[in-house]
């Protein structure tokens, strides 16, 4: 077992007095690839923003690479390698792709390397390539998705959160996003994805958290959350 | 014709302070959707604090030519302004930032009757007159003329919004501040101190704002504690014209503003029958305002209201 890289230990979000996440363990390992899933509503989107720095939460109920983060602003978390690609994307629309990529790197000195990885990124997702003097905003839904993850990717993070990738997307262009997300994660940037796609997300990922109204439910290896009789009913549709 | 050449070339000059002026306040909506009614008094400071400097350089009989004294109370004047600006955002809209938009709109209206009366209480209540050091040279049209402070503003703020426009356009801070403005919680994942990329935003408003100052007043030979409202309320209205939040636009709603004013002080007599005479120039802006608000609410150049999301 390797050491933990993300530690969540009870970590609770509030809205004013309502608590969407009440209180949940989450641990990733370095170089896993992990998957929290659950219904509409269940405090996924939260738990991520949590981490990544969005939401003000307790400092020891969020621990990466060791360090409690918690309640630290997200642009600290950036420079400690924590990238996260938000749900709906979050791309400048009225900026460049390359300015969107430009973004991404924001934090690095390192101007050969940035220039580098952005090329790396343009490689990865040709369609970004074709239109890389094009406003982000005329993207179409699925270009938008490749620019938002290269654009984390061009933070050079050690830990990499995605809310959603395959939010309203057309299944061959999720296909193709998750192919990316595991060839990225073969790279060693080690990967916590929260999706509704429960059965994609757990036949990629090597292991599996069940979220249902704020609380973990379930938590193990993808493979044998596949296998659950409570997932296949719920989140499965079987 | 002699007379619409002339009001060109006077509604130019305005037009390019006004224009200016207008860039703090479309740059500081832009990324805060605050409009900072204290920027007007960013301006009268910096004309203020340039005349001190410049009167004290001629007093002292330094013997440095005229245009060499004027740019000594720019340099003075600008980072003043900026720290001026940057100490108003700090402590008066930042801890504002999650208020409701009409605590910081009536704060900056507190900030500006503050900062006017500071400038009442350490220059004067009465106007500051500026030194006659310039010659000022004319050069002639026709009957048309242009003064060589005229030539003087229109390259300074040719050249100060051209490197502004670099600045936005081009350089990493300017890609961060548009980033900051379309979406600040995005702006922070990506690494941005949302606070430093404001306060740079305010800095570079304010030095605009410093040097509209020192022209404005040198254009007009005086200075005076309240010259900031007036001033401030027509480059707002000239932000509004372009499309405020919208940078190109107030640039163009800056010189389109100057050039109406001009022309319809220059006009107005010969058009009422003299009923109305060149006094009331003041009011063109305020028509343009009412004009835009009614008819084209995101102005000439404003796109901005599609990209709220
Ligand atoms: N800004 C907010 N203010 C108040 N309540 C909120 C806010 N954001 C989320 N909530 C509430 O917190 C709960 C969890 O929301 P969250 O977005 O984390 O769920 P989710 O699991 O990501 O759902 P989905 O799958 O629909 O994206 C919901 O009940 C939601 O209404
Ligand atoms: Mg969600």
């Amino acid at each position: 077992m390797t050491a933990a890289l993300l530690e969540l230990q009870r970590l609770e979000v509030s809205y004013g007095g309502i608590r969407a996440v009440k209180g949940i363990d989450l641990t990733v390992a370095d170089g896993e690839m992990v998957c929290l899933i659950g219904a509409n509503g269940a405090g996924k989107t939260s738990a991520l923003k949590a981490i990544a720095g969005l939401l003000p939460v307790a400092r020891d109920s969020v621990r990466f690479a060791g360090e409690p983060i918690g309640g630290r602003p997200a642009f600290e978390l950036v420079r400690r390698g924590l990238a996260l690609v938000p749900e709906g994307r979050g791309v400048f629309s009225q900026l460049s792709v390359d300015e969107n990529l430009a973004m991404g790197a924001y934090s690095r000195r390192d101007r050969a390397g940035v220039r580098a990885d952005h090329e790396r990124v343009l490689a990865l997702f040709p369609r970004l390539k074709e239109r890389h003097r094009q406003l982000a905003g005329t993207l179409s839904g699925g270009e938008q998705q490749m620019l938002a993850i290269g654009r984390a990717l061009l933070s050079k993070p050690r830990l990499l959160l995605l809310d959603e990738p395959s939010m309203g997307l057309a299944p061959r262009v999720v296909a193709r996003i998750f192919e990316v997300i595991g060839e990225i994660a073969r790279q060693g940037v080690t990967v916590l994805v929260v999706e509704q796609n429960a059965r994609l997300a757990l036949e990629t990922c090597n292991k599996g958290y069940v979220m249902e109204s704020g609380l973990i439910t379930l938590f193990g290896d993808a493979r044998a959350l596949l296998g659950n009789d409570a997932v296949r009913k719920a989140y499965l549709g079987e | 014709m002699d007379t619409f050449i002339q009001q060109l070339i006077n509604g130019l000059t305005l037009g390019a302070v006004y224009a200016m002026v207008a860039l703090g306040y479309t740059m500081v909506y832009g990324i805060i959707q605050l409009i900072n009614f204290a920027h007007g008094e960013v301006v009268m400071i910096g004309a203020m604090v340039a005349f001190s400097v410049i009167g004290a350089l001629v007093g002292a009989d330094t013997g440095l030519s005229a245009p060499i004294i004027v740019l000594a109370g720019g340099v003075v004047a600008v980072p003043l302004c900026i720290a001026v600006a940057c100490t108003m955002e700090r402590v008066a809209y930042r801890p504002l930032r999650a208020a409701p938009r009409l605590a910081p709109l009536i704060t900056a209206i507190g900030i500006s009757i503050i900062l006017q009366h500071l400038a009442m209480m350490l220059w004067s209540r009465n106007p500051l007159a500026f030194p006659q050091i310039l010659d000022n040279r004319v050069f002639h049209f026709g009957a048309a003329t242009v003064t060589s402070v005229q030539l003087a503003i229109w390259t300074v703020a040719t050249l100060m919004m051209a490197a502004l426009s670099i600045l936005v356009y081009r350089t990493r801070l300017g890609i961060a501040m548009r980033a900051t403005s379309q979406n600040p919680l995005v702006a922070g994942l990506m690494g941005i101190d949302i606070n430093r990329v404001i306060l740079a935003t305010f800095a570079l408003g304010a030095a605009l704002a410093a040097i509209a100052g020192v022209m404005v007043g040198t254009y007009y030979g005086i200075a005076h504690y309240t010259m900031g409202s007036l001033l401030g309320l027509k480059a707002f209205c000239a932000a509004v014209l372009g499309g405020i939040g919208n940078i190109p636009g107030a640039m163009l709603g800056g010189l389109l503003l100057g050039l109406v004013e001009a022309l319809g002080a220059g006009y107005i007599g010969d058009l009422t029958n003299n009923w109305f005479g060149s006094n009331y120039q003041d009011v063109f802006a305020f028509i343009v305002l009412i004009l835009v608000l009614v008819f084209r609410p995101s102005g000439l150049l404003g796109e901005r209201v599609a990209d709220r999301t």
